[in-house]
């Protein structure tokens, strides 16, 4: 394997993110298959509401900053605009799994030929730690500080499993990046994604499962350990759906 | 070409097309359904695209990104579809992209009801959404001047890089009229160097952003609109004067309303009462100044401002005036339409207690 080197897919700022996030893996593995498909200089971005709300600044590619949850309504008008561009998503479960229910829904139904990369750690990052839609059940978060009642709020939300049922939602795969095996599959995954973009087949959707170390009270290490103990028992990595050209 | 008769929201829709609007978007809300309806006909024949959206919300935002881009695009909606779309147009004003939202007015506040209104006046020159922006703000009278300023609103969003509103309301946007679709005056547009359509590799990544998380440089922002807006100030005031020789009582009225003014007028003259009518055509930025001067009149006694609505426009035409004559209202609103009669009587009424 050739040495570790920087993509052009991403700026030389510096990340924002906290010690042991991956937010920063999976902003790299973006930027990596937008270089290697030759696609940055055709590609704008569009940034959530939550940790990553600055991924304007990271990615090297054209970008828009979107209002809370509206990010596939603003790729959906890019792309309408433009037939040529790629144009993806990268959005964290309160954005995407909360606020922007309806607006991932409507964009899967439509077919919209867009990538979305959804962050899932299952917990408000940015403001600080608060439930999730996806916050496990048990799981203590600051606006539910016993852990999360099933009877009280119900339980996680699974966007992958919703999403495969919507025909024209082509590409769904859940992934996580708690160790290199799963990293590399989850590359893999995010370039099938944007192929299926490309290749003009339907809406694809990479659901990525992410830690938060500093909102789960734990070291980088055991939230790698209480990402993969804990989220892949709830939420199965896997393939959803694959449409057969991009297989 | 000849005048031919056209629905209000038809025309508009057309209107659109003609002022060289591409995409729309935009949810079902009556009563200006026959926009996006046109709309989903039309815009496909002339290489443009429609799409009806989940929400207003959604749509609004579809609008911003289109609009950065750099396409020239549009949304319609009406009152609550509009206050669902108030987010999105404060990040549209702060990302200062260009795009056309037409808002037919219908009776609020709530659900209100599905006939004609001017209570969304405040919420189209005062705000609306969360933070200091403005839009630009044009209130046509008739289908005709509709059709004109639709055309005309795509060129000073470019021009500024600002959100332009037409404000109608249920009465313009239902009633059939002639109209022409003439050819209007092009402005010299400045290059659209920010749009997001792709670095090709030629140039560095544009960023549209609305995030500005320190004060200072958020300030900055605001600083940075507001000397737009001054600008805006200066060269976009319009309105029109109507049998303004002279005259004892000076009505302010705006869109629909001005036109029933102006038959009240005609009436009032017969029976030798000498009333004029100063009429915004653009309500933001509004035209302090005509009125003010107006209220200097030695032979101007009162000012009546007529609205659908409790009492919105009223505020600014007291603003202008500044005390130095009355400023008296008559308004109807949630749907009702003020009639002649009602209008001449409040002048006689007012007019009696001062003569």
């Amino acid at each position: 394997m050739a040495g570790f080197k920087r993509t052009k897919g991403l700026t030389d700022n510096q990340f924002h993110y906290c010690p042991g996030c991956t937010h920063g893996i999976i902003h790299r593995l973006v930027a990596e298959v937008l270089e290697e498909l030759d696609s940055l200089g055709n590609t704008v971005g569009v940034a959530p509401v939550g940790c990553a709300v600055f991924a304007y600044n990271y990615f090297n590619c054209d970008m828009q900053e979107a209002a809370h949850g509206r990010a596939p309504a603003v790729a959906t008008g890019i792309k309408r605009a433009n037939k040529d561009l790629t144009v993806f998503t990268y959005q964290g479960d309160g954005d995407l799994a909360s606020i922007g229910t309806a607006e991932i829904v409507h964009a899967a139904m439509r077919g919209e030929k867009i990538t979305t990369i959804f962050v899932n750690n299952a917990i408000y990052g940015m403001t600080g730690g608060q439930m999730a839609p996806t916050t496990l059940v048990g799981q203590k978060a600051s606006t539910a500080p016993l852990g999360r009642d099933e009877d009280h709020c119900g339980q996680p939300i699974r966007v992958s499993e919703m999403l495969q049922t919507i025909p024209k939602a082509v590409f769904v795969e859940r992934v996580s990046v708690h160790d290199v095996k799963n990293i590399n599959k989850a590359k893999k995954a995010i370039k099938k994604a944007f192929q299926t973009q490309m290749e003009g087949k339907g809406f694809s959707l990479v659901e990525v499962l992410s830690t938060c170390p500093t909102n789960w009270g734990k070291t980088p290490v055991e939230s790698l350990k209480w990402l993969e103990e804990n989220m892949i028992p709830y939420y199965p990595v896997g393939n959803f759906r694959t449409p057969e050209e991009v297989k | 070409m000849a005048k031919e008769l056209w629905k209000g929201n038809e025309a508009i829709a057309e209107a659109a097309i003609r002022g060289g609007c591409e995409l729309f978007f935009g949810y079902p809300i009556t009563p200006q359904n026959e926009i996006p309806e046109y709309m989903s006909l039309r815009l496909p024949q002339v290489g443009g695209c429609f799409l009806q959206s989940e929400s207003e919300v959604a749509a609004i935002n579809m609008v911003y990104g289109a609009a950065g881009t750099g396409t020239r695009v549009m949304t319609s909606s009406s009152s609550p579809g509009i206050s669902l779309k108030a987010e999105g147009i404060s990040y549209i004003a702060a990302a200062e992209l260009p795009c056309v939202i037409v808002n037919i007015v219908r009776g609020g506040p709530g659900l209100g009801g599905i006939q004609p209104a001017q209570s969304d006046y405040f919420q189209a020159c005062k705000g609306g959404g969360h933070g200091d922006y403005r839009l630009i703000v044009l209130a046509p009278s008739s289908v005709q001047e509709a059709v004109d300023m639709v055309q005309e609103a795509f060129e000073l969003a470019d021009y500024y890089r600002n959100p332009v509103m037409i404000l109608g309301d249920g009465m313009l946007g239902q009633m059939m009229e002639a109209a022409e679709f003439k050819p209007i005056e092009k402005r010299e547009l400045p290059e659209k160097c920010w749009v997001t359509d792709g670095t090709k590799g030629r140039r560095k990544p544009n960023i549209i952003n609305t995030l500005y998380i320190d004060p200072e440089e958020c300030e900055q922002l605001n600083s940075h609109l507001f000397t737009k807006y001054k600008e805006i100030e200066k060269n976009e005031v319009r309105y029109e004067k109507y049998n303004m020789d002279d005259p004892e009582i000076v009505f302010i009225a705006y869109g629909t309303t001005a036109r029933i003014v102006k038959s009240v007028i005609n009436i009032l003259k017969n029976e030798g009462i000498n009333a004029g009518l100063i009429r915004p055509i653009n309500i933001w930025p509004y035209p302090y100044q005509v009125i003010s001067d107006a209220a200097k009149l030695p032979g101007v006694k009162v000012f009546l401002t007529v609205e659908m609505s409790m009492g919105q426009m009223v505020e600014d035409v007291e603003r202008a005036v500044k005390g130095v004559k009355p400023v008296h209202f008559y308004g109807r609103t949630g749907g009702m339409v003020p009639a002649l009669k009602d209008i001449i009587e409040e002048v006689k009424k007012i007019l009696g207690g001062i003569r």
